[in-house]
């Protein structure tokens, strides 16, 4: 029973990245028909303003270390930590944090020019084109940052209060075995909140009245005088910021390197294949379930009946929905199925 | 009827002939040294240059090894041609190099990314052999690319001295004679770390495995068992993971409730940084299991390694080949010499390969040729020290170095970032030695050599 809860909570925890990733993919997809493969570029790029945001805030001084003796070596003492002591150190420690409100502004620029700049220009283009072009933007940013950055992942810890694991299973007065790292928990609240805000934005506002229909019938909503090109500009920048955010906050689970954007590309498109192209309910449910499938497919019991499904365990899924229902769970009728 | 016989052979040309013959066989090896040009694959001829290839992992989960090893490799190159202090070749013995290239030909080198993966380090090492005319490859740091390159290079017909690979099959069932192997493996980090398992951990332990799904994870794991079996250690479970996984989350939560008390990370690299980090932010350090502390070892460790897991490697026992801080001579000439260039102390992936590309050079350096038939006579059964692993042996049987082997602990009160691991234990190499044809090692056959002609 413990295991089983545990193998829930990783679940949940995986499949709230999964949907968080996926809901930006899928909402461009929606509004405006593009298969975007530069999504998995925007989430390492979030990933990095956290890198930056970490890099600018241990700026430091070059002080030679004298427990060396073999050659001369330094030590760096960051500038926030010689000029205001613990309080250097707290802002430091808190370097994640810090960088998801430096996330949104600098993703939603990033989102915006991309989609002014390029992604625009074919939008009548085939979805094939679509898909080569978005491509070779993914490869040009990651080779950016490669080349900025390095090939290596950087460790970007979470802040030290919560960088140890709860006692759950004490609280819900369960085993006290049952424990889980407050940063996953966080992280699962974290993308509840952003599926939650995406949610009310595109249910209660004008603006998401307006986005929504111009998602079922664009035409219909141009003849009305609204400039939907403009909006679903919006959306994009949208879309960025969420795949952004969910990046930064990655970070402390899994350092992130040059290449993380195409790791989770290819996750982000089983889930939005599962869900249905264009369904935002249909990705936040695909990324929970085929986060619990795939916790689940990774129990010792499981895998002794069939050796290597926690490695299949998605794609399989996601070739049974092709084959049985090609729209995903959620999709409209028509979408994927001519 | 008489038949007179007569022959071609006057008794002129029968004096004439002896001499010349005679006169080549006692001549001195010096008019003979380039007797084996055009006899073999990439021979420099009279160029004044000789080319190494430098195959090691620039990207992927070993790229920062592979960053220290590239370092490495040009500090020896720069050794090896006269350049800079001359680092252990001030201290090797015995040595036949003299700073001035090899065979009076300056060293040049290429590079190539094996990308940690198998099929894009053969295509960087062919690209290497065919096109760049290396007579020797060097690198990597995963024993999946090093037999594969090992493979190739036996098929190609030039030298390949392995970088770091610690499986057991390197030099066992996938041996080859053209490929040489100065790393130590996981049988000796097995038969190393047992002693000092049982010493501070008891007999009764019971211990999940976590393993690297490639050749180096499952010798790994075989050899890690034994060892620990052999002590009393029951094992709970050995669950494969995928190289490169990044998240490790949903094979450690089964971990918290399988009744093990030891959890063993068959990891490397950016792995096994990832795998221990992510073990601890799950709180299992904390734990208590059966009545003892929740422990976990990491079978291979290394400086670099150690960094990037930061405070989480307290107090974790493994095993390394080798130690920036080592107090012998020829440890402490590579870490001044390596340290004056870059900043920071060489990780043991760049020890061994600096240690290799001197051995390559300085075996040439006797055969008097880059001939690999040669060349691999002068290596096999090779005998030397001041290389900062004390006496080390290159048996001719498997192409395994012997050598101690170091047991480590990560420190507690580290004195500066690069002060991680404390060495705990100096193995003596007696105890990490076993028989070519040990049951861990049986199956491979190190076959002719091969020139490439």
């Amino acid at each position: 029973m413990d295991a089983i809860f545990l193998q829930v909570l990783n679940g949940l925890d995986k499949g709230g990245a999964y949907a968080l990733i996926a809901l930006g993919l899928t909402l461009v997809f929606g509004t405006l028909g593009v298969v975007n493969f530069a999504h998995g570029a925007l989430f390492m790029l979030g990933a990095f303003c956290a890198v930056s945001v970490q890099s600018i805030l241990t700026i430091s001084q070059k002080v030679r270390d004298e427990s060396i003796t073999f050659f001369e070596a330094y030590k760096e003492i960051p500038y926030l930590e010689i000029w205001w002591g613990e309080t250097g150190s707290i802002i430091i420690d808190y370097a994640v944090p810090i960088s998801i409100v430096v996330a949104i502004p600098v993703m939603l620029l990033i989102g915006l020019a991309m989609e002014r700049g390029l992604i625009r220009h074919f939008y009548k283009r085939t979805h094939a084109e679509q898909i080569l072009v978005t491509f070779g933007l993914a490869i040009v940013v990651q080779e950016i940052i490669k080349a900025n950055f390095g090939a290596n992942p950087i460790p970007v810890p979470a802040p030290d209060i919560v960088s140890g694991s709860a006692n759950i299973g004490t609280w819900l007065g369960m085993s006290d075995t049952i424990v889980y790292p407050w940063w996953r928990l966080i992280y699962f609240v974290f993308s509840l909140t952003v599926i939650a805000a995406v949610f009310a934005f595109l249910q209660l506002t004008t603006f998401g009245m307006v986005v929504r229909a111009g998602m079922r019938n664009r035409e219909m909503v141009g003849l009305l005088g609204i400039d939907i090109q403009r909006k679903f500009t919006i959306v994009f920048g949208l879309g960025a910021v969420v795949a952004g955010v969910a990046g930064a906050m990655y970070t402390p689970m899994l350092p992130p390197d040059y290449h993380m954007g195409m790791d989770f590309l290819v996750l982000s498109f089983v889930v939005v294949v599962v869900g249905g192209m264009g369904s935002l309910g249909g990705a936040v449910a695909a990324g929970f379930l085929l986060g619990l499938l795939q916790s689940f497919a990774a129990m010792n019991e499981i895998k002794s009946l069939i050796p290597g499904i926690d490695q299949i365990i998605i794609y399989l899924v996601a070739v049974i929905i092709i084959l049985v229902r090609p729209r995903g769970l959620f999709g409209r009728e028509g979408v994927m199925e001519d | 009827m008489s038949k007179i016989i007569t022959s071609k052979w006057s008794r002129r040309g029968v004096l004439k002939a002896g001499a010349v013959t005679g006169a080549a066989i006692s001549a001195p090896m010096f008019f003979t040294r380039n007797a084996f040009a055009a006899e073999f694959l990439n021979d420099p001829g009279s160029a004044a240059n000789v080319t190494f290839g430098f195959n090691v992992p620039q990207t992927g989960a070993y790229a920062d090894e592979g960053g220290d090893e590239l370092r490495a490799y040009q500090l020896a190159v720069k050794h090896i041609n006269g350049e800079g202090d001359g680092g252990m070749m001030n201290t090797m013995k015995p040595i036949s190099l003299s700073g001035s290239g090899v065979l009076g030909k300056k060293v040049t080198y290429v590079t190539g990314d094996t990308q940690t993966k198998s099929d894009a380090a053969r295509a960087s090492a062919k690209r290497m052999i065919e096109k760049d005319g290396v007579t020797m490859v060097t690198g990597g740091s995963s024993s999946g690319v090093a037999i594969a390159v090992q493979s190739l290079c036996q098929e190609a017909g030039v030298i390949f001295m392995a970088g770091l690979t610690h499986s057991n099959d390197t030099t066992g069932k996938d041996k080859r004679r053209n490929g040489f192997r100065h790393f130590f493996n996981a049988y000796m980090s097995g038969a190393a770390l047992g002693p000092v398992l049982e010493k501070n951990y008891g007999n009764e332990r019971n211990a999940y495995h976590l393993t690297a799904d490639y050749t180096w994870g499952w010798t790994q794991e075989a050899s890690m068992i034994a060892s620990t079996e052999n002590i009393g250690w029951k094992t709970a479970a050995t669950v494969k993971t995928p190289v490169g996984a990044g998240d490790f989350s949903q094979f450690i939560t089964p971990v918290l409730n399988s009744g093990a008390d030891t959890l063993i990370l068959n990891h490397y690299g950016k792995d096994m940084i990832n795998s221990l980090t992510q073990a601890v932010q799950f709180g299992l350090r904390d734990k208590q299991v059966n009545g003892k502390d929740f422990t976990i070892v990491v079978p291979l460790y290394s400086r670099l390694m150690a960094q990037g897991a930061g405070d989480n490697v307290k107090g974790i026992f493994g095993s390394t080949n080798w130690h920036w801080s080592l107090p012998d001579a020829g440890s402490q000439a590579f870490v001044k010499s390596f340290g004056a260039e870059y900043g920071f102390p060489p990780s043991q992936a760049a020890h061994t390969c600096y240690v290799q590309a001197l051995l390559y050079a300085d075996a040439c350096e006797r055969a008097g040729t880059f001939m690999p038939s040669e060349v691999i006579k002068q290596l096999e059964g090779y005998k030397f020290d001041g290389m900062g692993n004390g006496p080390t042996e290159y048996r001719a049987e498997d192409h395994q170095c012997f050598k101690d082997v170091l047991v480590v602990k990560g420190k507690e009160n580290p004195s500066s970032q690069f002060d991680v691991l404390e060495v705990v234990e100096v193995t003596p190499r007696a105890q990490v030695e076993y028989k070519p044809d040990h049951e861990m090692f049986a199956g491979g056959d190190l076959g002719p050599a091969n020139n490439g002609v």
